[in-house]
């Protein structure tokens, strides 16, 4: 494994939480990042996603990451330093899957189970009595669920350019509206762009739902696998909820944010376009979600929709990132495909892999994410998944 | 369940949609009109059937007739009609969402054409979202659509014809008005008699113009001219308008303020549809970029009337019938050269209403004052009351674009989707950032493009035949 020493130039491709996060524990490392983006930082995934920061019901290779990255939402003045409010991160009110029938509680109850059997304690069953306590404004019909109580919501564009202004605050070289057109290993990496070419000692791969298109430029075939997941927004509505709902045996992700209007999304899927790059929401797909939410919580039946969107996100076959070195190019790294999950993670990925980078070793294990699996037969899905 | 479809799905019932749906049906295409007044008219011929019916005519004048003839063709013609209908979605494949009396639906057309018409133009002074401050078009909205006229006296403040037209109308209906506040700069005039000659050979809209501005004479409105840097005084609502005229300050006590600064296209929908636009020096506005027969960037999707860019009523509806002749010609009905031969006619219509406008947008573009306010304490976007200062902080924060700060500030976030800040936003941003207007763009406009109650998209009548897919696994 190749270590680089401190004072190495690092291109990072990719504007959004990972790579902006990449960058800053590049720099804290003495290296000297320069990120390159397409469009503008946080345009895509990072910056319209639900905001869940979410350790509930995560893949059993993400859990260390996850309760890592929870640390570090909790402790954000470390990592983001005096632009850390601006994250609007609000932890400790737990996430819920929310059970409306026996069925539905029924893989709930293995989930914490089987996490009990790999040692990990952060989620635990609750029963009607506790779901009414903590959030009352579920259906009464709703038995029970499956809650991570550390687990909170922060907003996703604030976050990204928190990551950006401290990235910014310790050197970082931002080129936005840049494109990259190729790329090549001599000496150097060189990095062939919209502006002009860049050369650099390494190179990161933080692409998001064009990852593929980096890796292909190297040779490297990686999945390509995209989609546009949606939300939605309603106005403000008087305070009734706490806790973060997500679905049991309804696609669901449903949470009211400090303002008091309720953000509602959770697998409703609108139109991707990787050429275009934009995706858009799908009124016929989001009825389902309107009645989902009608649903379960009454009081939503007086809601006004005022407005949709959608993003882009990269997703991988078994459903969780590509993290770790490249397998064609010397002094390359992926970290892409988080599948429409990778919020939560933002904190700590950039620094395990700057880690990974400069000392060789990743702190945590990294191994279910190499970029090879997909070159090994047939994948591990998730065991735990409902 | 299949998708209700018709060939041509035309929005808005004002005179471009009038006569576009009328033309349209006439060339036998299946055309439909949707809009959200419960009667054709618009904005300009607001309840025109009912005034007709009623005699009532004669507090808004004359050329209002010119509507009610529009209303009859269009009600007489095979064009199907959809009114009480919120469009909340247009798509560059022709799916429109409204919510009407009977839901929330989703109909399919082989092309839309937006009729949207104008709106006025947002004018954010000090104060301008108290209580007590109101649109002057909104005044006259209410005055065609219920014969209701405020009850204590108004103070008119801005500039362009409408300005005139509604004090009158309001001091014939009973109405004090105490005072007009006319913006329009002094300076403006010389460099406004340049396109006289032009707007001379326009006559009777010129005429019209002048007759309204003797008309405030005649009727004993006090006026001044040349005012600037207004500002709404009160605690918590309207109490006073304080402005600049002849290099003093002065100050007129007003429970109701009305402002106006000109009408703008409303542009939303077309926004939302991706239509290429561009900001329009001359007429200080975002329009979609449109062809002489109102086509856009978007294959199935054109403009016709206001929402392309002023140029007034009586223009529209020449533009409506050669937008719908196009869309004839595209869809098959007629050939290339009968569109050519019967666009003719609409032509040269087109260009006797066009000869004032010159005129109008010199004489009555906005000060730069009231397109991008300078005073931190502002509001800019009202629904969210996102100030001034606020934004310049967002800009240096790296907000600079409206889709940035919107995100730093939430301007735009509320319930209009940033229909009434837009042009501000995009405006501020710019004079903060450097950039051009152009170059700094505007909000992306996201479904649904007017409030939808979550009840009406839980029961919303569509499905979802022949959309692409979610996401792909390759």
């Amino acid at each position: 494994m190749m270590k680089m020493s401190p004072g190495a130039d690092a291109i990072v491709i990719g504007g959004g939480l990972h790579g902006t996060c990449t960058a800053i524990h590049l720099a804290l490392k003495g290296l000297r990042p320069i990120v390159i983006e397409k469009n503008s930082v946080g345009r895509h995934a990072s910056g319209v996603n639900a905001g869940g920061v979410r350790q509930l019901r995560r893949h059993p290779a993400e859990i260390p990451l996850s309760i890592a990255a929870m640390d570090r939402w909790m402790n954000l003045g470390e990592l983001l330093g005096k632009h850390a409010s601006m994250c609007e991160f609000v932890g400790n009110i737990g996430q819920i899957a929310v059970a409306e029938t026996a069925a539905d509680m029924h893989p709930l109850e293995e989930r914490a189970a089987e996490l009990k059997r790999m040692g990990w304690m952060h989620e635990e069953l609750i029963d009607r009595d506790e779901l009414r306590r903590l959030a009352p404004a579920v259906s009464e019909h709703c038995i029970g669920g499956l809650i991570s109580r550390r687990d909170g919501q922060a907003t996703p564009y604030l976050t990204s350019q928190a990551f950006r202004l401290r990235a910014l605050d310790l050197g970082v070289r931002f080129e936005e509206s840049t494109r990259v057109i190729g790329m090549d290993h001599g000496a150097r990496w060189n990095v062939q762009t919209s502006v002009g070419a860049f050369e650099s000692d390494i190179l990161v791969n933080c692409g998001g739902a064009w990852g593929w298109q980096a890796a292909a430029m190297v040779g490297e075939t990686l999945p390509r696998g995209h989609f546009a997941s949606t939300l939605m927004v309603t106005a403000r509505m008087p305070h009734f909820l706490d806790p973060v709902i997500i679905g049991t045996g309804r696609k669901l992700s449903f949470k009211q944010t400090d303002n008091g209007t309720v953000v509602i999304g959770g697998g409703i899927f609108g139109v991707p376009d990787l050429e275009k790059e934009t995706a858009d929401p799908v009124a016929e797909r989001l009825r389902v979600s309107a009645q989902t939410c009608s649903i379960l919580f009454p009081v939503m039946r007086r809601a006004t929709i005022v407005r949709a969107w959608a993003g882009l996100e990269a997703r991988m076959p078994d459903d969780i990132p590509v993290i770790g070195a490249s397998q064609t190019a010397p002094a390359m790294w992926h970290a892409f495909g988080f599948s429409g999950h990778g919020f939560q993670l933002s904190p700590i990925v950039g620094s395990l892999l700057a880690d990974l980078i400069v000392d060789g070793k990743s702190p945590l294990p990294i191994e279910a994410f190499r970029p090879g699996r997909f070159n090994e037969g047939i994948l591990e899905l998730d065991p735990t998944a409902a | 369940m299949s998708n209700e479809r018709h060939d041509l799905a035309v929005i808005g019932g004002g005179p471009a949609g009038m006569a576009a749906a009328t033309t349209a049906a006439r060339l036998g295409l299946d055309t439909i009109l949707l809009d959200e007044q419960p009667a054709p008219g618009g904005q300009i011929y607001r309840n025109i059937e009912q005034l007709t019916r009623d005699g009532d005519l004669d507090l808004l004048g004359e050329e209002y007739r010119r509507g009610a003839d529009l209303a009859r063709e269009f009600r007489a013609s095979k064009a199907a009609y959809r009114p009480n209908s919120t469009i909340w979605q247009t798509s560059p494949d022709g799916r429109i969402g409204l919510t009407g009396p009977d839901g929330a639906r989703m109909i399919h057309a082989a092309r839309i054409l937006l009729a949207t018409g104008a709106m006025e133009r947002p004018v954010a002074v000090p104060g301008w979202t108290m209580p007590g401050v109101m649109g002057v078009g909104a005044v006259q909205a209410l005055m065609k659509a219920s014969g209701v006229v405020p009850d204590t006296p108004v103070v008119i403040a801005g500039s362009g014809p409408l300005v005139y037209l509604v004090a009158t109308q309001l001091a014939r209906a009973g109405c004090t008005v105490a005072a007009l506040l006319v913006t329009t700069p002094g300076s403006r005039i010389a460099g406004a008699l340049k396109e006289l000659p032009r707007a001379l050979l326009a006559g009777r809209d010129l005429l019209k113009g002048l007759a309204w501005m003797n008309e405030v004479r005649r009727l004993g409105i006090p006026t001044t001219n040349g005012t600037s840097h207004l500002r709404i005084e009160g605690e918590d609502r309207a109490e006073a308008v304080s402005y600049g005229a002849d290099g003093a300050r002065k100050r007129i006590v007003a429970e109701l303020v009305l402002l106006h600064e000109g009408v703008i296209p409303n542009v939303q929908l077309s926004l939302s549809t991706r239509c290429r636009h561009v900001w329009d020096e001359t007429q200080a506005c975002w329009r979609p970029e449109t062809d002489e027969w109102g086509a856009t960037s978007e294959e199935r999707i054109a403009v016709a009337g206001d929402g392309a860019g002023i140029l007034g009523a009586q223009a529209a509806e020449p533009l409506g019938r050669i937008a719908a002749l196009d869309a004839a010609f595209r869809l098959g009905r007629i050939s290339q050269v009968e569109r050519d031969l019967q666009a003719k006619p609409e032509r040269a219509e087109l260009a006797r209403h066009g000869r004032i406008r010159p005129l109008l947008d010199r004489l009555f573009h906005p000060a730069p004052e009231s397109l991008a306010p300078t005073d931190p304490d502002t509001i800019v976007c009202r629904c969210e009351e996102v100030t001034v200062g606020a934004l310049r902080e967002a800009v240096r924060l790296g907000g600079e674009d409206p889709n940035r700060a919107k995100v730093f500030t939430r301007c735009g976030m509320g319930p209009c989707q940033g229909r009434m800040c837009g042009p501000t936003v995009s405006a501020v941003i710019a004079r903060e950032s450097g950039h051009s207007i152009q170059e700094v763009g505007t909000y992306r406009i996201r479904i649904p493009v007017r409030p939808i109650p979550l009840t009406a998209l839980a029961d919303l009548v569509g499905d979802e035949e022949g959309l692409p897919p979610g996401g792909s696994t390759l």
